[in-house]
């Protein structure tokens, strides 16, 4: 590389310096100094006053008072807009005022400051250097290892307690293999839990569904499930049940008889990162995530057709009790919830226990 | 102006009154020593050095309305019975992190607008952070000595959004809660150790009664001071360095030309300060964000459709989405890689790619000068056309993780979308990277001719041939000197070729890394054009004083245009 | 002339180039775009009877006893609809149908856009009682079950369950409507008639899901119609609403309105204000 003499002598333009200074109105005119002063002045009385129909807003506008209502809007909270009008616009009033006093009045002749470079002298340098072998001698760290190396031992121990006590932070993964779903619980309408019969179903419908626990009550009318509870439980058993013509469904081996007249439940939770899906589109039997847009055709097994979801849909079978209403065989043979690096180990676990036909 | 005469302050009678609290203060705290050097510290002015100024004030903004919000919220996911005001929730079953929210936003007077201007100020605060990134990267002002600045501020920007996020989960609506469902989705497919984090962080499985609590401490206590402290630093430096400038006559790569902090200074900043809370109030008055009550409480088994993060998340919920499924087994264990890559991966490779720049640039330029003057954008034509190629990385992924919104809204298809999103996350920034290198590099060429062959004055002259010329006139020597002075030389690549073998045939043991790096400064150099050397000055402007083919005697009234096209009738500098 | 032409290099010169040309591709959009085809027109103006109307409007596509016409293999060997057999899809899929304007049908589409309506009440009521008569099938609801104002505010909240349970995923929790695969789209729910959200959950048009009333019960369509119509009412408490549609309009506005807005104010600070000569 050239060095940095050589880069000089090749610039071909000298500094001219800093141009001569050229003054304002506000400089030269006494009337202009004082009709920009008064303008600053006004702009902050203008805030003063705006600060002041903050607090009269305060206390005469009612909470529910809606302005902007009209026959084809909706309007907007009367406090929200006038509290931050008057809050905003005074602020707005005082920093403009502050801002055009710095430009219009204040000193305008700028400042040349020499820059030094970042790094320090030699001389202090050496300074600190002397100072620190000084320290060092002194304290003798260099000639005694052994308080060094317990010291800096010493140092690393006490490491291991401020992880150890992290430890309680969340108990130890444990596998996702069961969700609250048994052999025989029924199958209910979400919200309502009112329990569904194949003929309450037509070609085309879409029922959003729970476990039948979850309406349960215990002896004192209380709910089985509520809470962070319920939610951790049905973030893992929400379903839904489709109902297609039989002959569009193509079961793969094995789980010919999982659905009833063409009534089929699939998990509600994406196997992508477990956004709760029922985007279903009656005719083409595919369902759409909103979050990722991944696509699973109920009719094909809940295959992914489309989108960046690794699992098909997990399947809940199904068949109809002894009063006709549609209840779980069994658990979901796979895994439910988003991909974590134990699934492979935990769905081999699940396909033991379900004779490993899946 | 200056007709009335003035009291020095400590003379006069209000001075006279506070000298003896000031004496009592400087004889513990020696204000004047630390004062002396920094109360007219200068600051050059231009309207880029204050983005930064804006995220100053809307984290400022951030922690006033931050600190009245936690007055009333609850960050507790214990089930309560909504009986608030809102109707269409009357007696819904909500945890009280939610409950509290509404409460904020109808009960509370001011509550509403408080969270709002929150709310804002926080995507105002990223959206100045990255405003001022570019700005600093687009300039070379991340050049020696302020790497360790621009590490700094790759750190605010990634702590900045960690706080953005963990503000958006708070209130445990439909909408927040499908983001924390998404993060612990992202969690998880980190190989190996996903689980275990998973469980750590959240307490557990998601839902959970832990992590609202926890991200709670980590938006107003960990993060918040963590971010203070980075500030602080960032000021600091600043302070050391002095603000870098942008050049022109009379202001070098050793001085400094500006206003002085005090008085100029602290008003221009202290003002933008109000204007910044202010505009931020207007925007909460006018513009609704985040109205929770709309989405619902959080229940796993809803979501609604065009749930989306907030813009500073997108670009990652647009890789994510657009990534093709790729999940593999191998050791009994599974990969997820259609999550882990695009929603993990991509944005450490972003943030350490950003924090290394400054590292890898300095290593190919191999420059250890001091830079206190800005580049401009077109000097450095691979540096521009690099970031211009990142931004548009960005924005394509943005519409990927907007593509519902665009799908609905612009009448498109959905899949094609994402397919577009696939295909141009490849080929759209290749393409910009070549265009926007080709601009530099034309406008380089454009500031040579200037230099050299005058700028266009707009005067015609008709020779008595009866041909036409545009007569040039030579730029002023301020312009010139704002145009070179900046202006890195090129090295000469070819004589620095590194050889495999020296002339006495031994072989080079640093062959391979030297030719890497040349390969790398020919990819940095590629195409640039040389500022003109002072011997084609002098020739240029025997050439412009009339030596040349066509006379340019302007006449004594003329007084040209300037090179930006105002007439010339007062003198800019 | 000469002043414009000396001016074309000032910083602004850019800027009000780029805002001129925006603004006339904007317009130019706005006089080029496809307007939405209104089809065709008065074909079946003057025929009283409801079969006669049928025979001569929809019997095209829907085959002339309604039994509808399947098309040669389409795709995954299926055959495709020209347009779907209407035996025992009752009333309410006819006055849903025929009253929001998407039959009859201008044009093909991934989806049938709403349009307004080409038959007049009396024949579609015509229409609806045919297709009534060829097969039983869902009729068109009772005047109790669409009083959405009559609903208290439990009714209200429980309808909101239901509808987040079941519609926003599709439609968004205001019904501002959502898109789904291949440019097909939830349409928005705002201003639709009550009669005919109903409809729409009781007999599943296009792709959405049907909703029986076994399942969701005449009183809890009417909830959800309650809430629907509730939510839109409510005001948009903190001011512009942003269409419902979430955080990429707040992103949007942050962006253009606030940095935008605020770089407008930096650039005030730093500019050089006017000069004069010092006399």
């Amino acid at each position: 590389m050239t060095d940095e003499l050589d880069l000089k002598a090749h610039d071909p333009i000298g500094d001219p310096g800093l141009p001569e200074h050229q003054w304002r109105p506000q400089d030269v005119d006494p009337k202009q100094e004082k009709r920009t002063e008064r303008h600053i002045a006004g702009m902050l009385g203008a805030a003063a006053l705006l600060f002041v129909g903050f607090c009269v807003a305060y206390f005469a506008i009612p909470i529910d008072a809606v302005v902007f209502k009209t026959g084809a809007t909706v309007g907007w909270s009367a406090q929200n807009f006038a509290f931050g009008m008057t809050l905003g616009g005074g602020l707005l009033l005082i920093g403009i005022a502050i801002i055009q006093w710095a430009k219009k009045l204040m000193g305008d002749h700028e400042i040349v400051e020499l820059r030094h470079a970042a790094g320090s002298e030699k001389d202090d340098i050496d300074a600190v250097l002397d100072d620190i072998n000084a320290g060092i001698e002194e304290s003798g760290i260099a000639r005694r290892p052994l308080i060094r190396n317990s010291l800096l031992g010493a140092m690393a121990a006490l490491g291991l307690p401020a992880i150890v006590l992290l430890r309680d932070m969340g108990p130890l993964p444990h596998g996702h293999t069961n969700t609250v779903w048994k052999k025989g619980m029924r199958v209910v309408n979400d919200v309502s839990g009112k329990p569904i019969k194949p003929s309450d179903l037509e070609v085309g419908q879409l029922v959003n569904a729970q476990p039948a626990v979850f309406f349960e009550t215990d002896e004192h009318g209380q709910h089985l499930y509520h809470g962070a509870e319920l939610h951790a439980a049905k973030a893992k058993a929400a379903a839904i049940v489709v109902r297609m013509r039989p002959e569009d469904i193509t079961p793969s081996a094995g789980r010919a008889n999982w659905g009833v007249d063409g009534i089929l439940c699939y998990s509600k939770i994406c196997t992508h990162v477990g956004c709760p899906i029922s985007l279903w589109e009656q005719q083409t039997h595919h369902l759409l995530c909103p979050c990722h847009q991944s696509t699973f055709d109920l009719a094909d097994n809940g295959k992914v057709i489309f989108g960046p979801a690794g699992r098909a849909l997990p399947q809940l079978p199904i068949s109809v009790d002894s009063e006709g209403y549609l209840v779980a065989v069994s658990d979901f043979p796979e895994i439910v919830t988003p991909s974590y690096p134990e699934l492979a180990r935990d769905q081999k676990k699940l396909d033991k226990k379900f004779g490993g036909n899946n | 102006m200056a007709t009335d005469t003035y009291t020095r302050i400590e003379d006069s009678a209000a001075g006279q009154k506070l000298a003896g609290p000031v004496g009592w203060l400087d004889d513990r705290l020696g204000l004047a020593a630390a004062g002396k050097k920094n109360l007219r510290k200068v600051f050059p002015e231009h309207w880029s050095f204050m983005l930064g100024e804006i995220a100053l004030w809307s984290f400022v903004v951030l922690l006033l309305t931050g600190v009245f919000l936690t007055l009333w919220f609850v960050p507790s996911m214990a089930e309560v019975t909504y009986r608030g005001s809102y109707a269409p929730l009357y007696g819904i079953d909500m945890s009280e992190a939610y409950a509290t929210t509404l409460n904020i936003s109808f009960e509370v007077r001011g509550g509403l607008l408080i969270r709002q201007i929150h709310h804002w100020a926080a995507a105002m605060f990223i959206a100045a952070m990255f405003a001022h990134m570019l700005r600093v990267y687009f300039t070379g002002a991340y050049r020696k000595p302020r790497e360790i600045n621009w590490l700094i501020g790759v750190g605010l920007l990634g702590l900045g959004t960690i706080a953005g996020f963990s503000g958006y989960s708070l209130p445990d609506d439909l909408l927040s809660g499908t983001g924390l469902r998404f993060v612990n989705g992202l969690v998880r497919s980190i190989p190996l150790v996903g689980s275990y984090i998973e469980f750590f962080v959240f307490g557990g499985e998601f839902p959970g009664t832990m992590i609202i609590p926890r991200l709670y401490m980590a938006h107003i206590l960990l993060i918040p001071a963590i971010l203070l402290g980075l500030i602080g630093a960032h000021m600091l430096l600043l302070v050391y360095h002095k603000h870098t400038q942008w050049p022109g006559p009379g202001r070098t790569n050793d001085n400094v030309v500006g206003y002085p902090m005090l008085p100029v200074y602290m008003a221009k900043a202290g003002g933008f300060f109000f204007v910044v809370f202010g505009f931020l109030a207007l925007m909460g008055a006018l513009i609704q964000i985040n109205p929770v009550w709309v989405y619902g409480p959080y229940n796993p088994a809803e979501v609604t459709a065009g749930s989306q993060p907030d813009w500073y998340m997108g670009w990652v919920e647009g890789a994510v989405r657009v990534m093709p499924a790729l999940e593999s087994t191998f050791f009994n264990r599974t990969w997820t890689w259609s999550v882990f890559m695009p929603g993990v991966l991509l944005m450490g490779v972003l943030f350490t790619a950003l924090g290394l720049w400054p590292f890898i640039e300095r290593w190919i330029t191999g420059d250890d000068r001091e830079h206190h003057l800005l580049e401009r954008p077109r000097n450095a034509p691979v540096r521009t056309a690099l970031g211009a190629a990142a931004i548009s990385v960005y924005l394509v992924f943005l519409i990927g993780g907007g593509n519902d919104i665009i799908a609905i809204k612009f009448g498109m298809s959905l899949n094609a979308i994402t397919w577009f999103v696939r295909i141009g996350i490849i080929v759209v920034p290749i393409i910009v990277f070549m265009v926007t290198k080709r601009i530099c590099i034309a406008l380089q060429r454009k500031d040579n001719a200037d230099l050299t062959h005058g700028y266009e004055t707009g005067v015609i002259d008709r020779s008595p041939s009866g041909g036409y010329a545009e007569r040039h006139a030579p730029l002023p020597d301020g312009d010139q000197f704002a145009l070179t002075s900046a202006r890195e030389r090129l090295p000469q690549l070819e004589s620095e070729k590194p050889a495999a073998t020296d002339e006495g045939g031994v072989r080079n043991p640093k062959f391979r890394k030297q030719s890497l790096r040349h390969k790398a400064r020919e990819f940095y150099f590629d195409g640039s054009v040389d500022k003109p050397t002072s011997h084609e000055m002098d020739h240029a402007a025997e050439h412009l004083e009339g030596a040349g083919e066509h006379p340019v005697t302007q006449g004594e009234d003329f007084k040209g245009i300037s090179h930006w096209g105002v007439p010339g009738d007062h003198e800019d500098h | 002339m000469r002043k414009l032409s000396t001016r074309r290099r000032h910083p602004i010169a850019g800027l009000l180039v780029i805002a001129f040309a925006l603004v006339l591709a904007g317009a130019l959009y706005s006089v080029v775009a496809p307007e939405p085809a209104t089809a065709e027109s008065a074909s079946a103006s003057e025929i009283e009877a409801g079969r006669e109307l049928f025979l001569v409007g929809c019997a095209s596509c829907h085959g002339l006893n309604a039994q509808g016409i399947e098309t040669k293999a389409e795709h995954d060997g299926k055959p495709g609809n020209y347009g779907p057999s209407l035996i025992g899809v009752g009333a309410a899929a006819v006055g849903f149908q025929m009253e929001t304007g998407r039959m009859p049908m201008a044009k093909t589409a991934p989806q049938v856009p709403v349009k307004s309506p080409n038959y007049s009440q009396e024949e579609i009521d015509q229409i609806a009682a045919y297709i009534a008569s060829l097969a039983p099938g869902p009729s068109r609801p009772s005047d109790e079950y669409l009083d959405w104002e009559s609903v208290d505010k439990e009714g209200v909240s429980a309808g909101g369950e239901f509808f987040r349970t079941n519609c926003t995923a599709c439609h968004n929790s205001t019904g501002q409507g959502g898109a789904l695969p291949d440019g097909r789209y939830a349409p928005s729910l705002v201003g639709v008639e009550p009669i005919h959200i109903y409809e729409a959950m009781l007999t599943g048009p296009q792709q959405m899901p049907v909703f029986s009333e076994e399942v969701l019960t005449p009183e809890e369509k009417l909830q959800v119609i309650a809430y629907i119509k509730q939510v839109q009412n409510q005001p948009t408490h903190g001011g512009v609403g942003g269409g419902g549609l979430g955080p990429v309009v707040d992103g949007m506005f942050v962006w253009i309105i606030g940095i935008g807005g605020l770089i407008g104010f930096a650039v005030w600070i730093g500019m050089h204000g006017t000069r004069v000569k010092k006399q």
